[in-house]
């Protein structure tokens, strides 16, 4: 094994290697820790560095443009042109592309040309040198006060380089990191559960976060059982983050074009323009939205509807998915775009649902409630039926009755179903927009910001045991 | 249905040197693999952290290689080719893991790796209050492994998978009522070597094959759309599965679009409380999430309560918990012929084993890893440790859980004759379960209405909705091997940072009385 060389190196070395039309080289360095902790003790831990190499190589072979794509760990010089030969031989194997577009020029304005020339941003351990003792004496109270915490905390931070044979030079870095505490009962028959999304965790209060968790779990000391049916529901924003990621995902132009999802217009085409809901709802992303910046520039080692490895280096910018309640766009490649005669639209990995002075709380919310269910978050939500995009789920870590103003106690989990479609069509107040944690995507989703909604007849299908 | 009885396993054995042997197919670990300095890792980093005063130390050299095809109408939407190449060092220090991952793959970073490890425990350290001591385990020195297979899939042409895929789409383009077609081809060649401190050595190798196509329908004039999919499962087999060893092919293609035209027209389900035969299709996936998951005793114990959730069947039910009817029988392997989570031996150096989970619809065992194995009294660890990349740290995953069936049970069709108003459950679809294991919700490929003992057409809009237990105590019967049948997932998801596993589950036909049956569409407010 021959010594690494930097990312910026390896990009030029295997675009110079390149004997295709045209080639797209990725380089990803991610370095991560983590700390996991159940029953008010650490469990598992860690740093992990890793790195990706991804060569993309367009060949015409006189039908079309073909795409092969090769990815591995390792971005020695000694196996740099195995991989680059490997991606021609995949894509003289591969025939035409169904995504086929030029590839993307470079531009004076290009966002992510800047610092290029920078050594990849890294993390360690070390990002949890304050929050850790913190953590710790959490543990402490909770063992004096009867409760036990679970959780995990993350920080991820990946540097993207993008070169290719048209001329981009694109970097980008990400950091993301995440916290979820979860407070039980020791006989686990009460549960409480706040998350944080963070760049750098320098803005985490443990302490806040304990004191809310215990907050819901002395809120959940009276316990009330109720039965499946409908009823007024105030959702937290990470439940709602959690459905409208779920139907940003799901829903393209191409496949709703086709007639494949819950935004296709009977007869042919797109439900674009249409009126999805009578309140003032902006759905929206932003590569530049404070607090959720994403990539500049989109990147991706795979094709699929939403993105095409032909758009590797396309700009991304500021769109309106859903404008004041009319759904305005979705997410479009620019194959598509070309084949149908509207504008390109590249995903943007960050979702923003608001409504124009909308500034409700929780506590706003709950104390004009007669009486309703306060929701905390959900759990294993998986789709049901596409036409409707009618989601299955379960409530989880909270649902807490409110009479008269006030929450009095908490109730029995439910499995729910529900569209988010339908949701924003039924939505009878909108609160504020809060950063938040998609608990169901915090894996690979975290960068949302959602509001309060106050759904008047969500459906509880029935009761779960589960807690 | 093919009889693959999920108790035949074939041998594991330690071998010196060289080449596995696997029931009736041999096949040699990958010398491109073996040839890395995986011994000059390993006594780089275990040495070094024994000198840092680790009193257990253990590292995982891994290389992951993927290939996934996909194909849109005949077209290729994409075909990318993965290799993931590293180690991991996992160390326990005064009591507290610790763990490092890195991709250099030279002994100064594996030294230093172990240095990380340790680093990581020491960190730790002040948060810890439970010791980590792990069960004992025999020494395997120089085991090696692999799964049977014929031929590996990454020996064959790309083209020639691609050119296989768009004529599979295309047959589905064919037929009348098919306006789209889907199609994919997962492959994944799996290599890993293993060492610890206490001598242990394994060097294995996996191959595993996910093939799937989708037939959609469209209607223009109210803008639904119905689909259809294989359910051929995903198997530990080589690229022969795809040319007719284990399934066929030819014979499902042609029958797909028969079944998604009778979907489009099918009337839809009027919800209530009906007896099911379920396909081995379909109930794999409710055995996956009520069974599979409720016994991992990691979740018991609470390790997963902040993510993947904890289960109804805690450990003060061992030997007492009534899981379900007298008819319910279910082992966990990492032993059966093809499955997707057989192994030689674990990511702890553990040796695969058979075991019982439910026996005679009681809760009598658990799936373990060393840790919880010491920790609970187990004496042994049962071998369900599991990474699913040289950057992860092992956790407890699950192993091959299966239904057994009965040895003189009836055929489908005689479940079916037994059943005067039910339903007939074909092919899994959507699937979610509450965080305790208790209340599930699935949907199917295909619903066939049974009336007086006959199939009766196809329904739609039907999702059957269960508690866990009650659903397993209205297990009526249970049918012979000849129902039996091995399906599975490759993306079985738990831990944090998020792991994927693959596994298998194998299960005959079966008959559930009195199962409430809800009408999706009316659920949306249809």
């Amino acid at each position: 094994m021959t010594a690494r060389i930097s990312p910026q190196e390896t990009v030029e070395q295997a675009l110079a290697l390149s004997k295709a039309d045209g080639c797209v080289v990725l380089v990803t360095e991610q370095s991560e820790a983590n700390l996991r902790w159940a029953n008010n003790t650490v469990t598992t831990n860690g740093e992990m560095r890793s790195r990706r190499l991804a060569v993309i190589s367009f060949v015409n072979g006189g039908t079309g443009m073909a795409a092969g794509v090769v990815e591995q760990s390792s971005t020695s010089l000694d196996v740099l042109a195995d991989v680059v030969r490997a991606s021609e031989q995949a894509a003289h194997d591969a025939g035409p592309a169904d995504d086929d577009a030029p590839l993307v020029e470079p531009r004076v304005s290009d966002a992510g040309a800047a610092r290029w020339g920078d050594e990849a941003a890294a993390t360690s351990i070390g990002v949890f040198g304050s929050f850790a003792p913190v953590l710790g004496e959490a543990f402490a109270r909770a063992r004096a006060g009867g409760r036990r915490l679970f959780g995990f905390a993350e920080h991820i931070v990946t540097s993207t380089y993008l070169g290719s044979s048209t001329g981009l030079r694109l970097r980008h870095d990400q950091p993301t990191g995440r916290v979820e505490l979860n407070a039980k009962t020791p006989e686990f028959a009460r549960s409480s559960w706040a998350g944080r999304v963070t760049r750098d965790f320098s803005d985490i209060d443990v302490d806040r976060l304990d004191a809310e968790v215990t907050t819901r779990l002395g809120w959940s000391q009276r316990h009330i059982e109720l039965g499946a049916g409908r009823y007024q529901t105030i959702m937290s924003p990470a439940a709602v983050a959690d459905l409208i990621v779920y139907q940003y995902l799901a829903t393209n132009a191409r496949d709703s074009d086709e007639g494949r999802t819950v935004f296709s217009r009977p007869g042919g085409g797109s439900r674009i323009g249409e009126r999805l809901t009578e309140q003032p709802l902006t759905m929206r992303s932003d590569p530049d939205e404070p607090g959720l910046s994403c990539s500049p520039f989109l990147h991706t080692s795979a094709s699929w509807p939403v993105a095409s490895v032909f758009d590797n280096g396309l700009p991304t910018g500021p769109v309106r998915w859903i404008d004041n309640g009319v759904l305005a766009e979705l997410p479009r490649t620019r194959n598509w775009a070309a084949r149908t005669g509207a504008a390109p639209a590249p995903i943007v990995d960050n979702l923003v649902l608001e409504a124009p002075g909308a500034t409700a709380t929780q506590d706003e919310l709950v104390a004009t409630t007669d009486r309703g269910l306060l929701l905390t978050c959900l759990h294993y939500v998986r789709e049901v039926d596409p036409q409707t995009l009618l989601l299955t789920g379960l409530t989880r870590d909270g649902v807490y009755l409110v009479e008269d103003g006030e929450v009095v106690g908490a109730v029995n989990n439910f499995r729910f179903n529900e569209s988010p479609v339908s949701l924003l069509r039924r939505a009878a107040e909108v609160g504020r927009t809060e950063r938040c944690l998609p608990r169901e995507f915090s894996d690979y989703f975290t960068l949302t910001a959602a509001p309060w909604l106050r759904i008047p007849d969500f459906n509880m299908s029935t009761v779960s045991r589960g807690v | 249905m093919t009889f693959r009885a999920p108790w035949n396993r074939f041998c594991v054995r330690g071998l010196s040197a060289g080449a596995g042997s696997v029931g009736s197919v041999e096949a040699s670990i990958d010398p491109e693999f073996t040839s890395l300095p995986l011994r000059n890792l390993a006594d780089a980093a275990l040495s070094r952290a024994a000198e840092l005063g680790a009193e257990h130390a253990d590292l995982r050299v891994e290389r992951l290689r993927s290939q996934n095809i996909k194909m849109r109408d005949g077209r290729l939407q994409s075909a990318a080719d993965t290799q993931e190449l590293g180690f991991g060092i996992r160390v326990v220090h005064n009591g507290s893991w610790g763990f490092a991952a890195s991709v250099d793959l030279t002994p100064d970073d594996a030294a230093r790796a172990a240095k990380r490890a340790v680093a990581v425990a020491k960190v730790s350290a002040p948060m810890n209050f439970e010791r980590v001591e792990l069960a004992d385990e025999p020494v395997h020195r120089d085991a090696t492994w692999s799964s049977p297979y014929r031929t590996n899939p990454f020996d064959v042409p790309r083209a020639d998978k691609i050119a296989l895929l768009a004529d599979w789409s295309e047959r589905l383009l064919a037929a009348d009522g098919v306006d789209h077609a889907d199609a994919m081809l997962n492959q994944q060649w799996e290599n890993k070597f293993y060492a610890d401190l206490a001598g242990t050595t394994t060097i294995q190798q996996r191959i595993r094959l996910e093939p799937e196509l989708t037939a959609l329908s469209l209607d223009s004039t109210d803008g639904g759309f119905e689909t259809m999919r294989t359910c051929a499962p995903p198997v530990g087999r080589g690229w022969e599965y795809l040319t007719g060893d284990g399934h066929d092919w030819d014979s499902e293609l042609a029958q797909l679009p028969e079944w998604l035209a009778e979907k489009v027209k099918a009337p839809s389900v009027e919800p209530g409380r009906y007896d099911l035969v379920i396909d081995p299709t379909n109930l794999w996936l409710t055995i996956h999430e009520s069974i599979g998951h409720a016994t991992e005793l990691d979740r018991a114990l609470g390790y997963e309560a902040a993510y993947a959730g904890t289960s109804f069947a805690t450990f003060d039910g061992l030997n007492s918990l009534r899981y379900g009817s007298a008819l319910m029988n279910v082992t966990g392997d990492r032993t059966v012929e093809h499955g997707l989570a057989t192994v030689g031996y674990d990511d702890e150096g553990v040796q695969a084993q058979s075991w019982d989970l439910i026996r005679d619809g009681v809760l009598v065992g658990y799936q373990l890893d060393r840790r919880m194995a010491r920790m609970t009294g187990f004496g042994r660890s049962n071998g369900c440790a599991f990474a699913d990349s040289p950057g992860h740290i092992p956790i407890q995953r699950m192993a091959n859980v299966s239904l057994r069936p009965a040895p003189d049970g009836p055929s489908l069709e005689d479940l079916i004759a037994g059943v005067d108003r039910g339903i007939f459950v074909v092919g899994d679809k959507s699937w979610s379960i509450d965080m305790q294991r208790y209340n599930f919700q699935f949907t199917a490929q295909r619903f066939f209405a049974i009336r007086n003992g006959q199939l009766a057409g196809q329904l739609r809009d039907v999702a059957y909705q269960a508690t866990t237990t009650d659903f397993w105590g209205a297990l009526a019967a249970v049918g012979g091997p000849q129902t039996f049948l091995l399906h599975g997932s490759f993306y079985c998801g738990k831990g944090q940072p998020g792991q994927t596993a693959s596994v298998s589950h194998g299960c005959p036909a079966t008959l559930f009385t009195g199962i409430n049956v809800l009408n999706t569409a009316r659920e949306a407010g249809q």
